[in-house]
């Protein structure tokens, strides 16, 4: 396959930044997009231009670490991440636009990397059980339904990538907030730190100046795990509830 | 010299508590005046700075990537052993320990490894108050299910992604002691070099991967989390940024590595598709619960699937062999990790491999989803399944998967003591960094395991030993040692930087990932390895002549990263390779063709080689100092482990 890509091209984070091309004709369909972009950074090495750089770790679309923005949708044209994103997905000829993921919470690094730890200080901001370690009681002590385990499952497989904030036109955080407050609402052991934990996690959200939520629905569709929007209207009833019987005040 | 592994006295089953009950305590209002610095955030490094944050310490954290959630940890698919006995089949905290032992081919130390199955059951309650969502029974109750190597239900599991959870669960802990100021954390952070001031640990280096800064940072003691050494092989199913590096440096410096050569091919990987491979994804063990394992039961009908003339599907029953269940009857397709690989190798050799190079077998649903029906397999195992029609583009609902080996864990790591301290003072390593309780083969959900017991559990205990003997006043940063060390750092950087030659730093890890598995891999021969040693210091050479690495130090750059990394990688394979030659036996994972028994399994050597190999570094260009812990074994009998 033969392939033009136009990548977004950025020193650092004041560098203004833009579009370069290149021609990738080395491309097989069984290589998964970063395979096709190591392939491109080794020829630009090769040629004496430093590499495109972005992020990627597990390649196994787990650990929430690559984040490219593929022909207008993050990970591209498949619900997935774009590490398990194949160049079978693309056709002979195609023009391939990549970009960072845009935010004004996640500012760019360089090239197509940027900076999530916005998405550390929410949770810092409450997104746990406060239990150390030593003081638990024996595991089975508590037995948790089935269907609430696994509800509370769907929620915690968040990868905490971005791609949510990325497809929204508000850059919102909501659905990744809201997977940790529902996953944590859900259990038993959840249930002590509740309400101040909707509470504090919305606050941090708000601070880290990511934008509202206009119910588009366009995070649960880019979303790679599948993290369900009702997880926002549970996020929504607990923060109600919470700011009308708050525990802080 | 002699290693002193610090073993408690007593009786096996006594030995932890009584530890814990002799270990010094740091007085509490005294712990905020020590600093620990853990480098790591993975199970055992997120377990152990939210730990011991919570006693008080002060701690830093580091890790290279953008948040500590994203350790490879997070990769673990499949479960997490402990002795539970909910299941009332016989599990016991005794049976996880012996499991261990004879998993590992008697290659461990006994203490440790009762201690971390004893400490297994509270690893379980700690998850769950986390909040961590395991699987659950109709019920209510927790979930299991089996591994390879085990014949009870003793591991418990969330989806396929428990590393996920339990890391999150970890790092949920470790983000609340953030929250409340007593860890520091410092991601997109790389420990560069280790610091030691009159033998013992009292800080590191670190290289701020965004500015390029290089800086020094001073501790009481330093707790190495970082990982395994895996992707020494290029292609592995490590995350691609796991590396070697921290453990090498500190190696460099004084701690001793032990077994280097032990490391785990796991049975069930996608194969290579070509050569821009960049990595190689694992289906997770778990499948061996359900999939049966076969290959053509003649090289012609082999041959046909190959050119694609017929498919799997075509292949009629009697035409199938299902060599696992054939040759080990008892355990079938359960057997461990390197007897599976070693036998998937073995049916490849002979022209009975499945995909277009021959180097791949199948794993098939076909029984299970008549046995179980479609939804309960999709239940159990749909992410994965998702996952491998993701990447090959084939339905394992219909066709059996293709898969085979790869290389997945290291065993190996810097020598620890029973309080995972290193032979510096100060320094400890823990999880996957350490080499200690899995001895020649790791069985399946035991490396989780072992990371949250190392953190949780033990860590705590024998951290504040040591502290309780040092005086409570501040490390002083400006001893010159860390001046100097700090500008070696600069200095090799540096040299990296203006070597400027024409090939990509991928370029050398690629050849030197062919030389260790073609010599350093499932099987090893001496004439293999002596070559291997004469390549990899040739291929060392040729890197730091001929690398081209580019742009500059201060700035985000990620070929500087990797050459990095790279340069210690070509250093550590030459001491695997050493230590492959050396151990003239076959054990677990080390198989040395010259080594074994008439119908082809491993033949260990007690008599000559029940011992640990630490090696000691002796400086540039020198061979290494081999130093031996003698295993002694008390409780359990040596016997060649038979899985038949
Ligand atoms: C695909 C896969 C599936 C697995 N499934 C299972 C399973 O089901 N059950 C099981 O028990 N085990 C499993 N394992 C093994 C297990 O996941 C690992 O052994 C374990 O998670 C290692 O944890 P760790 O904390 O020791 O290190 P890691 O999780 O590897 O963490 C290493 C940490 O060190 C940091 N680091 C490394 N070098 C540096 C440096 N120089 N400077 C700063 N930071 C550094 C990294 O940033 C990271 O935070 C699996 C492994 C793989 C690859
Ligand atoms: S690289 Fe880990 S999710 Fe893509």
């Amino acid at each position: 396959m033969k392939l033009t890509l136009k990548i977004w091209r950025q020193k650092n984070s004041t560098d203004k930044g833009g579009f370069v091309t290149y021609v990738a004709d080395h491309v097989s369909k069984d290589m998964s997009f970063l395979e096709m972009l190591d392939v491109l950074n080794d020829q630009l090495t090769e040629r004496g231009v430093d590499p495109v750089h972005f992020d990627h770790d597990c390649r196994e679309g787990i650990c929430g670490m690559c984040s490219l923005y593929i022909n207008g949708k993050p990970h591209g044209p498949l619900q997935t991440t774009t590490c398990q994103l194949h160049m079978r997905s693309f056709s002979d000829g195609e023009t391939i636009t990549i970009e960072p993921w845009r935010a004004k919470a996640f500012p760019v690094v360089k090239d197509l990397v940027v900076n999530r730890s916005a998405f550390d200080r929410i949770i810092q901001a409450g997104g746990y059980v406060s239990v150390n370690t030593g003081g638990a009681p024996d595991a089975n002590e508590i037995p948790i339904p089935k269907n609430v385990a696994d509800l509370a499952m769907d929620a915690a497989q968040c990868i905490g990538c971005g791609a949510c904030v990325a497809a929204c036109k508000n850059a919102s955080a909501m659905l990744f907030t809201s997977a940790k407050i529902s996953q944590l609402a859900l259990l038993p052991q959840g249930q002590v730190e509740r309400k101040t934990r909707a509470e504090k996690m919305v606050a941090q959200m708000d601070a880290e100046g990511f934008g509202a939520c206009t119910n588009t629905g366009a995070c649960e569709a880019e979303c790679p795990k599948g993290i369900s929007i009702t997880n926002i209207a549970r996020m929504n009833r607990e923060y109600f509830s919470a700011v009308v019987s708050s525990d802080t005040m | 010299m002699i290693l002193d592994s610090k073993i408690p006295a007593g009786p096996l089953a006594e030995k932890w508590t009584n530890h814990k009950f002799s270990s010094k305590l740091v007085n509490p209002a005294n712990k905020r005046k020590y600093d620990v610095i853990v480098v790591g955030t993975g199970l055992a490094g997120a377990s152990a700075a939210a730990s011991l944050a919570e006693l008080g310490y002060i701690v830093k954290a580091f890790c290279f990537q953008d948040s500590p959630r994203r350790a490879h940890s997070i990769a673990a698919q499949g479960g997490i052993n402990a002795a539970k006995n909910y299941q009332n089949d016989g599990d016991s905290i005794y049976r996880l320990f012996y499991d261990t032992i004879k998993g590992g081919d008697y290659r461990a130390r006994e203490a440790n490894v009762y201690r971390l199955a004893e400490v297994s059951v509270k690893i379980i309650d700690q998850c769950v108050a986390q909040g961590v969502p395991f699987a659950r029974e109709y019920g209510g109750l927790l979930a299991n299910r089996s591994f390879g190597g085990a014949q009870v239900s003793r591991t418990f599991y969330a989806r396929g992604q428990t590393g996920q959870q339990l890391l999150l669960g970890a790092y949920s802990a470790l983000s609340r002691q953030v929250a409340n100021g007593k860890v520091k954390l410092y991601p997109r952070t790389e420990m560069m070099d280790l610091v030691v001031i009159d033998g013992h640990a009292k800080g590191i280096v670190t290289r701020n991967l965004i500015t390029g800064a290089v800086e020094t940072h001073a501790a009481h003691a330093v707790l190495l989390c970082t990982g395994g050494y895996g992707n020494v092989f290029f292609l592995s199913t490590n995350a691609m940024g796991s590396n070697v590096t921290a453990a090498w440096r500190a190696h460099k410096r004084g701690a001793f590595f032990a077994n280097p050569c032990f490391t785990q091919i796991h049975p069930t990987c996608i194969p290579v598709s070509g050569d821009h491979q960049s990595k190689l994804t694992l289906m997770s063990e778990s499948l061996r619960n359900d999939g049966r394992v076969w290959v053509p039961a003649s090289q012609e009908i082999a041959e046909k699937l190959r050119k694609g003339q017929i498919k799997a599907n075509d292949i009629k029953e009697e035409d199938r062999d299902y060599f696992l269940e054939r040759n080990y009857p008892s355990f079938g397709n359960l057997v461990p990790r390197d007897v599976a690989s070693r036998n998937a190798k073995y049916v490849c050799d002979q022209g009975l491999g499945v995909n277009e190079t021959g180097e791949a077998v199948f794993l098939d649903f076909r029984y299970a989803i008549t046995r179980d029906t479609r939804e309960i397999i999709e239940q159990k195992y749909g992410n994965l399944f998702e996952m491998y029609k993701q990447i090959t583009g084939e339905d394992p609902y219909e066709m059996p998967m293709m898969i085979y080996p790869a290389v997945h864990y290291t065993m190996g790591g810097l020598w620890v003591d029973y309080n995972l301290m290193t032979t510096v003072p100060g320094l400890y390593a823990l999880g996957e960094a350490n080499f200690s309780e899995h001895g020649a083969n790791r069985l399946g959900a035991s490396a989780l395991m072992q990371g949250l017991a190392d953190g949780y559990f033990v860590v705590p205990y024998t951290v504040g030993d040591y502290l309780a003997q040092l005086a409570p006043k501040q490390v002083d940063e400006t001893h010159p040692e860390f001046a100097r060390i700090k500008e070696e750092v600069q200095n090799r950087i540096n040299m990296l930087l203006q070597i400027n030659g024409t090939k990509p730093v991928d370029y050398f890890h690629r050849r030197l990932g062919k030389i260790m598995w073609n010599e350093c891999g499932m099987a090893r021969t001496i004439k293999g390895l002596k070559g291997a040693k004469a390549e990899i210091q040739a291929l060392k050479k040729e890197f730091w002549s001929n690398v081209k690495v580019m742009a500059t130090n201060e700035e985000l750059n990620q070929s500087l990263e990797k050459a990095n990394r790279v340069a210690d990688f070509l250093e550590l394979g030459e001491l695997m390779v050493d230590d492959a030659l050396h151990r003239n036996e076959s054990c677990g994972g080390h198989f040395r063709e010259e080594y074994q028994t008439p119908d082809g399994e491993a033949l260990r050597d007690d008599e000559n080689f029940a011992y640990v190999a630490a090696w000691k570094y002796l400086g540039e260009g020198q061979e290494e100092e081999l130093v031996k812990e003698e295993l002694v074994f008390e409780n359990v009998k040596l016997t060649q482990r038979s899985y038949k």
